[in-house]
């Protein structure tokens, strides 16, 4: 996030919604949200389902699955063409508008409403209340991102907000919500095949050197393989080992049956899980892995927050994770000598500028916002104030990309994902509790569809794609539209991702996860 | 800001206009009683065990929805003030089991403390006391309405803190109530999301954590502050722990992104930690089967097998996949282990998927 979560309750006058069920998959941001809409900060969701904050909104821009770039377009029109563009800021601040300002031309809003179902007034009007707004935040999360198409429509939600002049400073920003409890910090770290921790590119000689130094050893500077990737080149026969901490990619990832497939072809495969997962099954060697009660460490939330994590327990497997991963380091015959995992913080932040000014003693209580380049540093609350991280921001306008599968007539109806309230990817099912409450996936099916299938709520149906088939009990529901059916994908006896789309963003490889066709039959 | 001189048990205090007698004594290090009062929640001025006393007013007001004024002279434990407080507390008993030898928030519970501190030992009214049945339909909270004192914690919390306006007051009078839409089991309550923050604000023993009953009294736990381990909001909260083992999750108020705030997942889903299905030990697949393995023999055939194949096959035959559930200090060493140890830059995480 450019901002930050309080900034919703102590700054925010507007908040646009895109793609983000908060109430559900960040329950504490939504709250947060909720109590900002009742007391008077103005809300707009755009969602194709009616989640629960559409309740609280001043305007539902109920668009159809996979129409993002037309309706942030079509928004972009309307501003331009009322002259309510933030002159000075486009002027000073940010290159290529004139692009930007050619492609919009092509949205206006009737074409958009024909294209994303929204109203030409609800257009208007929304495009007048965030243009006006002085502090508006925008929000998305994996609604904008699972598409073929994400990284365009993350660059058309910045398009939005740098037209306005909504950056850089309190209460207003684009406002990615993380998914997960330390996505923020595993990309932070460098897990990502491109760059090493605080984004320093694998490619760039002078930080080559500096890890070299560090470390010891020669470093590659070729960028290694993404996830779909590293299981292509397995399929492929180059990547013959893998380690697998904490994923399991076949429950969580697209076209779970390729995954499968490719992990079967590995000559060794090591797994570190709490648990005997899918994934785990094709393991050579299994670690077993300790949990959040019973390591230290430290997590980063998604408005970059680093956060303590303290040890309440002793380890179940006996092994703190980090020392686990250090005995690797060490039977490779690469020594390693961490004390603690304030040790191995210390390390990484004497080799990432942006991190330099933080140690656990400064982030104990409140923890620390990143950039926080010194020790005398405040960490960051809101970024790109007064400049932006590559100088001049950079309008990066789209055309519309429709999803890669639509609905046709072998395969009428439209499949979304998401994640529901009690539940969290594939730790929660293992909780007893939970799962005790709610212990099965409830597919969401309009009730004219369920009519013309002849089911009712609790009846089960078989939901298929061209790439497989699964079984669910479903709820008949208006939260969804006619045509379209919604899961969630928690359940091992339910497995959505068998059926999810191949489609994958081809800038970051990240499946699309919200729409593909599939056919429901009573079962 | 306009600023208001006032004298609270004698000593002069200076607070910003508008300030409560409450928040002016706070500031002043004086502390009052209270029970219905939160800092996070609107004040209601409910349980009056915040009355004070203030010089030329025939009525004691309560502090926390009073204002100060200027040259107000307060005083919070005269003989009268203390009279008042014990025949409330006095009141609240006469309908209270007092059950405390048993009851597992003790050390927690607020009218505990208040009758310990005013010397209440019982009440001196005698008439007719609740009978409820005890709410235990859920996996997650027990409600004994018999223990409620009315002070409207939970509804403020459901309304004002989470928005699911799940709790109210029903019927008036000896009747009253703090309860569920409908007045039903919270496992029958539609509009319930078991976030917990009626039982992360309850006072008193009528809302408690289900699975800490039973297991440890307040006072005997160790509180760990940590931060949740489901999405990526960041809540902080303490792990409840008695004698090595995890038996709740505590709000913590220091919290900076969430304050009290949780969710059912980061107050109630943390018990995927005890799961019996929960690997404990290595394991070597031999013929196709998973059997138990040393450390020592699994990081040497992993050491093995990874030098094997990378001597065979190249160093780009090797690739990691780090996890967003795992801290940063595992992340960086998995990507430091890909980069230095095994020579290439195939290492990712599911931040794509």
């Amino acid at each position: 996030m450019t901002n930050s979560i309080n900034e919703i309750s102590t700054d925010a006058e507007l908040m646009f919604l895109i793609g983000t069920n908060t109430t559900e998959a960040h329950p504490v941001i939504g709250y947060k949200m909720r109590q900002a809409a009742r007391n008077g900060c103005k809300l707009v969701v755009c969602d194709p389902r009616h989640i629960d904050l559409v309740d609280e909104a001043d305007y539902w821009l109920r668009q159809n699955p996979g129409t993002d770039i037309p309706l942030l377009n079509g928004l972009m029109h309307i501003i331009i063409k009322e002259g309510l563009e933030d002159k000075k800021f486009i002027e000073e601040r940010t290159e290529n508008y004139e692009e930007l300002k050619a492609i919009v031309e092509n949205y206006p809003p009737e074409k958009v409403s024909e294209i994303t179902g929204i109203s030409v007034d609800d257009l208007y009007a929304v495009a007048r209340l965030y243009a006006t707004t002085d502090k508006a935040m925008l929000f998305y999360t994996l609604g904008i991102t699972e598409h073929i198409c994400g990284t365009r429509n993350v660059m058309s939600c910045a398009n939005l907000a740098m037209l306005t002049g909504h950056l850089g400073r309190a209460g207003v920003g684009v406002c990615p919500i993380r998914g997960q409890n330390n996505v923020q910090g595993a990309c932070d770290q460098g897990a990502l095949p491109n760059v090493y921790s605080g984004y320093q590119a694998v490619t760039n000689p002078d930080v080559k050197e500096k890890f070299e130094k560090a470390w010891g050893r020669p470093m590659p500077d070729k960028v290694g393989l993404k996830i779909p990737e590293m299981f292509e080149a397995a399929h492929e026969g180059t990547v013959k080992s893998m380690y697998i901490l904490g994923e399991n990619p076949v429950l969580t990832d697209p076209d779970s049956n390729h995954i499968r497939g490719a992990l079967e072809k590995l000559e060794f495969l090591v797994v570190q899980e709490l648990f005997l997962t899918e994934t785990a099954e094709y393991a050579d060697v299994i670690l077993p892995a300790a949990s959040f009660a019973e390591c230290d460490g430290t997590f980063t939330n998604t408005e970059r927050r680093i956060q303590r994590v303290r040890k309440a327990i002793e380890p179940i497997p006996g092994k703190a994770n980090w020392e686990s991963i250090c005995e690797m380091f060490n039977y490779m015959g690469y020594p390693v000598n961490y004390d603690s995992p304030e040790d191995i913080w210390d390390e990484m932040a004497s080799l990432t500028p942006s991190m330099a000014g933080t140690n656990y003693e400064r982030l104990d209580k409140k923890g620390l916002q990143w950039p926080c380049p010194t020790l005398d540093h405040p960490g960051t609350q809101f970024m790109h104030a007064g400049k932006f991280t590559r100088g001049l921001g950079l309008f990066q306008p789209s055309d519309h990309i429709p999803p890669g599968e639509m609905p046709d007539e072998e395969y009428p109806f439209l499949l979304s994902t998401g994640r529901i309230l009690h539940h969290y990817n594939v730790t929660t099912p293992y909780s007893p509790g939970i799962m005790s409450i709610w212990d099965r996936e409830w597919a969401e099916v309009n009730p004219v569809d369920a009519e013309k299938l002849g089911v009712v709520t609790g009846d089960k149906i078989k939901v298929a794609s061209r790439r497989g088939e699964v079984e669910t009990a479903i709820k008949v529901t208006d939260r969804v539209l006619p045509g379209v059916i919604w899961m969630s994908f928690h359940y091992s006896e339910t497995p959505t991702n068998a059926i999810t789309s191949p489609h994958l963003d081809p800038i970051t490889g990240t499946g699309e996860y919200k729409v593909c066709a599939v056919k429901l039959a009573k079962v | 800001m306009k600023m208001v001189k006032l004298i609270i048990d004698g000593k002069e205090v200076e607070v910003a206009e508008g300030t409560t007698i409450m928040q002016a004594a706070d500031q002043a290090g004086i502390e009052i009683p209270r029970l219905c009062y939160d800092p996070e929640l609107k004040p209601l001025g409910a349980c009056r065990l915040c009355v004070v006393q203030v010089e030329g007013n025939r009525l004691f007001p309560a502090s926390c929805v009073t204002p100060v004024s200027p040259d107000m002279v307060v005083h919070t434990e005269s003989p009268d003030i203390i009279e008042a407080r014990r025949t409330i507390l006095e009141l609240l008993v006469a309908n209270h089991p007092l059950d405390c030898m048993t009851c597992d928030k003790l050390g927690d519970c607020k009218l505990a403390d208040y009758c310990y501190k005013y010397g209440i030992k019982e009440s001196p009214f005698e008439g007719e006391k609740h009978a409820y049945a005890i709410d235990d339909s859920n996996p997650f909270i027990i409600r004994d309405l018999n223990k409620c004192i009315l002070c409207g914690a939970c509804v403020r919390a459901c309304e004002e803190l989470t928005g699911a306006d799940n709790l109210s007051y029903l019927h008036r009078g000896w009747n009253r109530k703090a309860t569920t839409a409908g007045d039903v089991d919270y496992i029958d309550s539609d509009s319930c999301v078991f976030c917990g923050q009626c039982v992360a604000v309850c006072p008193t023993g009528a809302l408690q954590e289900k699975t800490m009953v039973g297991h440890g009294r307040r006072w005997e736990i160790d509180r760990v502050k940590t931060t949740c381990p489901f999405c990526g909001t960041g809540c902080n909260f303490d792990l409840a722990v008695k004698d090595g083992r995890v038996i709740g999750v505590l709000s913590n108020p220091d919290s900076p992104v969430n304050q009290r705030r949780l969710c059912i997942k980061g107050r109630f889903g943390w018990d995927y930690i005890y799961n019996e299905k929960r690997l404990t030990t290595p394991l070597i697949k031999k013929n196709g089967k998973f059997e138990e393995a040393s450390w020592d023999e699994a990081f040497k055939l992993i050491a093995q097998r990874f030098t094997e194949i990378k001597e065979k096959y190249g160093s780009e035959s090797f690739a990691a996949l780090s996890s967003a559930r795992c801290t940063n200090e595992e992340n960086y060493l998995v990507q430091k282990f890909t980069r230095a140890v095994m020579g290439n830059n195939n290492v990712d995480h599911c931040a794509r998927t």
